[in-house]
């Protein structure tokens, strides 16, 4: 296998968006993984997202790990740098390119072995930290590459596709990252776009860090009757409770929504979010109640999906560090050096 | 060999055993500082626990009026502050030499020695006497014996005086009770005792020219200097005063006035693994980065140091070597790390390694780091000790040239990029294995995709043999190219040597005193201290010229002189070891010794 170009086709009907570019070019190399995988979908979905949000896509960055999810940047955004570091530790590259450049979008691409067993610190610890980044789990129950061997979001009594069934409980990473203090936490399903891309949207908008975790299914894997991540379990046991809708800023909100069904969220830059609730009862600015009905849900077998969790006046890395508001690398020097006379000082205080 | 104590003004030893978490490391520090203050070249080291509080430690002062850096292997004055260590401090005294003791209690069994004097003195009574204060009595204990060392040796009291004073400048009750405690030690001893001893210091003036000074804190001084704004770390002995040395530097020298926000980005990672994976990214991104660590961490971030290799993204490391293996002695010295940087990680890697001998060359070579680290697109480890970073060192004047602009290698502006066709990340177009990079976030025709998977010269994904093969034999030519730029060894030549030392970092006292002494004894012998790996070709020119090596190196298996062999065309024969590896720091003793055994080896045979 080696890399493949895709040839860029152009089609003089193509949309533009505000910078004048196109869809077509925010899209990257051609697809390497089966055909019918749930992560082409969310490739196409990232596409659509930074394309609607008129990022230039040099000022985007992507980040990853290892395993099929990680192999994805490379499918999106060709005129963006990309990452593809070592199994489990994105989010610590992520920290430190982030800590460098405040002013790029950050997009993180990892899959359910690469976040909740390999790299679980770090994961943990990006989320304590609120790392300003887009964190997408591309979630499928499974170990892809290494053929099929169950990973730790697999629930139980769910069974590999030669039979062999799983009797260790699931990680959740909604759920952890809901109990970690995380101050964005989404959950959508790569079969239903309509909920992904404004998904997607808000969580590169959101100042921190903002976890998207996505059923994706592995069609050569884990796609069989005992799974509990194939389409036909996810389609079946989907519920949204609460949909996203983006607005960008100075746009108005034409939308009609019936009063108490809709949370209205301004994001730091402006844009909004409009959280319409499925469910009456449920609360996105509520940690506690977040957690108790996903868990309640859980145990009735329902896939609870969404953006479920929002809190948009925390301060992220760079807030708590102090940082100044131009990006690290581009101070210059003399910015920097205390020197020659301040080194004078520094001998006498030692002598 | 016992000098006999009329030639022992200005060349001795004291030693202090006390009490870890007593607030002992003040007054020894103090002590050392008056001394030196008076023109006296002086070496310190600290040999304590891996403890916060109750265990023994102890503090070793060598007043060397010949400029000595290395440890002496004597002890002329012993302070037994500590009863659980009396036994061991009474047999650590060198014939002829004194012990100090409390006398308030009545004296142990355990410090009588016919041929040692002992000098006793109530420091806990008098200490009680004069101060109401539980905490202060335990503490001005330990200042009253530098009182009664100050009459002893005759340490001038204005000196004194005025360190006090520089250190409780905002504080004048301490000022006041450390003075107190100060006379009244030194009242003591020149009332019981005759003052002073034929051991004891004369006013000189060798020090003016050089401040005290550890190798962390010149490293982190290094580092801001370098313009280093990212850091990340996880804390561990004894790496960790460089990091904090640096949060202190920033926070005095990297505020941005208008607002008072940081100019550099500090972060305290969940362990190793993410420290160096937030470096990588930092540098991925354009800014200096770096991180401290020692052995165990080394060991977590070898994935990581091959990420970086093989994707040619800068990195500045530095290893505060302890003692292994495993956890090991955390707060002792060794140089057992040689072998574990030099080629961390799996695959064929080889990465670029500094060994700094003293603060000055800690200072000079984190610059370095990190200009090599950008210029040669890779890893650069800066391979110190404990007893370089922990320890005091008499360092001269650091300089720093105002012009300096750092070294950020070849990277592509946004007009090179605009101007370009296409830019391919891993094309090697000078010839030198080095390829030109972008950073992310400058224009969109320099992006490409960063990978530790095999790659070929475009960036591209490849299992392709031949595009495989090529990159990896372009990183082996750039290995090459950085032997050229390391820093280059130190040699000290002597008319007819055929025999020689080879040694790196902290072992460079112990040799050049050693030079010393055998020349002394008619045998002459020449010295190359090593400074850089991969090693340039002098190193091979310097063993070829001579008919036997000693390598002096603190490691139990010879790593330096295993990178010598399988990096180098020499003879294992030629090659011979000389060891140290009880976790202290070397002295001259130590390579002498390893001398002799061969020599008396070398006439048995």
């Amino acid at each position: 296998m080696s890399y493949i170009t895709r040839p860029r086709v152009r089609y003089a009907g193509l949309k533009k968006n505000k910078l004048g570019l196109t869809v077509r070019d925010y899209e990257g190399g051609m697809s390497t993984l089966c055909a019918g995988c749930g992560h082409d979908s969310i490739t196409a979905a990232i596409v659509q997202a930074f394309f609607e949000l008129n990022i230039p896509p040099e000022k985007a960055a992507k980040m990853s790990g290892i395993g099929c999810s990680s192999k994805t940047p490379a499918y999106f955004l060709n005129a963006s740098h990309g990452i593809n570091t070592v199994h489990g530790r994105m989010p610590a590259v992520a920290t430190g390119a982030n800590a460098a450049n405040r002013e790029l979008f950050y997009i993180g691409v990892s899959g359910d072995g690469d976040s909740l067993s390999i790299g679980l610190g770090q994961f943990a610890h990006s989320i304590r930290r609120n790392l300003n980044a887009l964190y997408i789990i591309e979630n499928n129950g499974v170990y892809g590459l290494t053929k099929g061997q169950f990973s730790a979001s697999a629930d139980l009594g769910s069974t590999t596709k030669k039979g062999l069934v799983n009797n260790q409980p699931p990680i959740d990473p909604v759920l952890l990252a809901l109990s970690l203090g995380g101050t964005f936490v989404a959950r959508g399903f790569s079969g239903d776009k309509h909920q992904l891309v404004p998904l997607i949207k808000a969580g590169l908008m959101h100042q921190g860090f903002a976890l998207l975790d996505v059923i994706s299914p592995c069609v050569t894997f884990n796609d069989h009757e005992g799974s509990t991540k194939s389409y036909a379990y996810t389609r079946e046991h989907f519920r949204e409770t609460v949909h996203t809708d983006f607005v960008p800023r100075a746009q108005e909100i034409t939308v009609e929504y019936e009063e108490g069904t809709v949370v209205p969220v301004e994001l730091h830059d402006g844009s909004r979010l409009l959280l319409r609730k499925a469910a009456a009862d449920y609360d996105p600015k509520d940690r506690g109640d977040a957690i108790s009905y996903i868990q309640h849900h859980h145990e009735q077998g329902e896939i609870i999906t969404g953006l479920l969790y929002l809190d948009e006046h925390t301060d992220d890395l760079h807030a708590t560090s102090n940082t100044i508001d131009e990006p690290l690398n581009q101070i210059p020097y003399r910015d920097l050096s205390p020197g020659a006379a301040a080194l004078e000082d520094i001998f006498r205080s030692y002598r | 060999m016992q000098k006999n104590t009329k030639d022992r003004i200005n060349d001795f030893v004291i030693k202090l055993a006390n009490v870890n978490g007593t607030g002992s490391a003040s007054a020894n520090n103090l002590l050392m500082k008056a001394i030196f203050r008076m023109g006296i070249p002086v070496v310190g080291k600290n040999f304590f626990p891996s403890n916060i509080q109750g265990l023994p430690t102890w503090y070793e002062i060598r007043v060397t009026k010949d400029g000595c850096v290395a440890r002496s292997g004597r002890v002329d004055i012993m302070v037994a502050m500590n009863a659980q260590t009396y036994g061991q401090n009474r047999d650590e005294v060198s014939p002829g030499g004194y012990l100090l003791y409390d006398s308030t209690w009545p004296r142990d069994q355990k410090l009588h020695r016919d041929d040692i004097t002992l000098l006793g003195i109530p420091l806990a009574q008098m200490c009680n006497e004069a101060f109401a204060d539980a905490r202060a009595r335990v503490l001005m204990k330990n200042v009253a014996y530098v009182g009664a060392l100050a009459a002893l040796l005759a340490i001038d009291m204005d000196v004194i005086r005025g360190l006090l004073q520089k250190t409780f400048a905002a504080k004048e009750q301490l000022m006041a009770a450390n003075m107190q405690a100060i006379q009244l030690g030194y009242d003591y001893a020149s009332e019981h005792f005759n003052c002073p001893l034929p051991i004891s210091v004369a006013a000189m003036n060798q020090t003016d020219a050089y401040m005290l000074i550890d190798g962390n804190t010149a490293a982190a001084l290094g580092c801001v200097y370098a313009g280093a704004t990212v850091a990340a770390w996880y804390p561990i002995t004894p790496s960790t005063s460089l990091m904090d040395a640096f949060a202190h530097f920033c926070d005095t020298y990297r505020k941005e006035p208008s607002t008072g926000k940081n100019r550099y980005c500090i972060v305290q990672a969940e362990d190793e693994l993410a420290a160096i994976g937030m470096v990588i990214g930092a540098n991925w991104n354009g800014a200096r980065a770096f991180t401290s660590t020692s052995g165990p961490g080394i060991s977590l971030m070898t994935e990581f140091l091959g990420f970086a290799y093989y994707a040619e993204v800068p990195a500045v490391v530095f290893d505060i070597q302890r003692g292994g293996p495993s956890t090991g002695q955390p707060t002792r010295t060794q140089q057992s790390d040689l072998l574990a940087c030099a080629y961390a990680s799996h695959g064929d890697t080889r990465h670029v390694l500094l060994f700094p001998a003293n603060p000055e060359e800690c200072f000079d070579f984190a610059v370095k780091a990190f200009d090599l680290a950008e210029r040669l697109q890779t890893p650069v480890i800066v391979v110190s000790d404990l007893d370089i970073g922990m320890n005091d060192w008499m360092c001269p004047r650091l300089k720093w040239d105002d012009s300096y602009q750092p070294d950020r290698g070849k990277v592509l502006s946004k007009e090179e990029l605009e101007n370009l066709d296409t830019f391919y990340r891993y094309v090697d177009k000078d010839g030198d294995g080095i390829c030109y990079r972008t950073y992310p976030g400058v224009h969109p025709k320099g992006a490409y995709f960063t990978r530790g998977s095999g790659h070929n010269e475009h960036g591209g994904y490849t299992e392709d043999p031949v595009e495989y093969q090529q990159v990896l034999d372009r990183l082996a030519r750039k290995s090459d190219t950085a032997a050229t730029v390391v820093p280059q060894p130190v040699v000290m030549r002597k008319r007819g040597a055929t025999s020689a030392f080879i040694a790196l970092g902290s072992s460079d006292g112990a040799v050049k005193e050693a030079l010393i002494r055998l020349e002394k004894q008619g045998v002459a012998m020449d010295y190359m201290r090593i400074r850089g790996f991969p090693f340039s070709h002098d190193v091979q020119k310097f063993i070829d010229m001579h008919e036997r090596v000693f390598v002096v190196e603190q490691n139990r298996d010879a790593q330096l002189r295993s990178l010598l062999i399988l990096e180098l065309n020499v003879s294992k024969r030629k090659l011979i070891s000389i060891l140290h590896y009880d976790g202290f720091p070397m002295s001259c003793d130590h390579v002498l010794e390893g001398i002799n055994e061969t020599l008396a080896e070398g006439s048995a045979a």
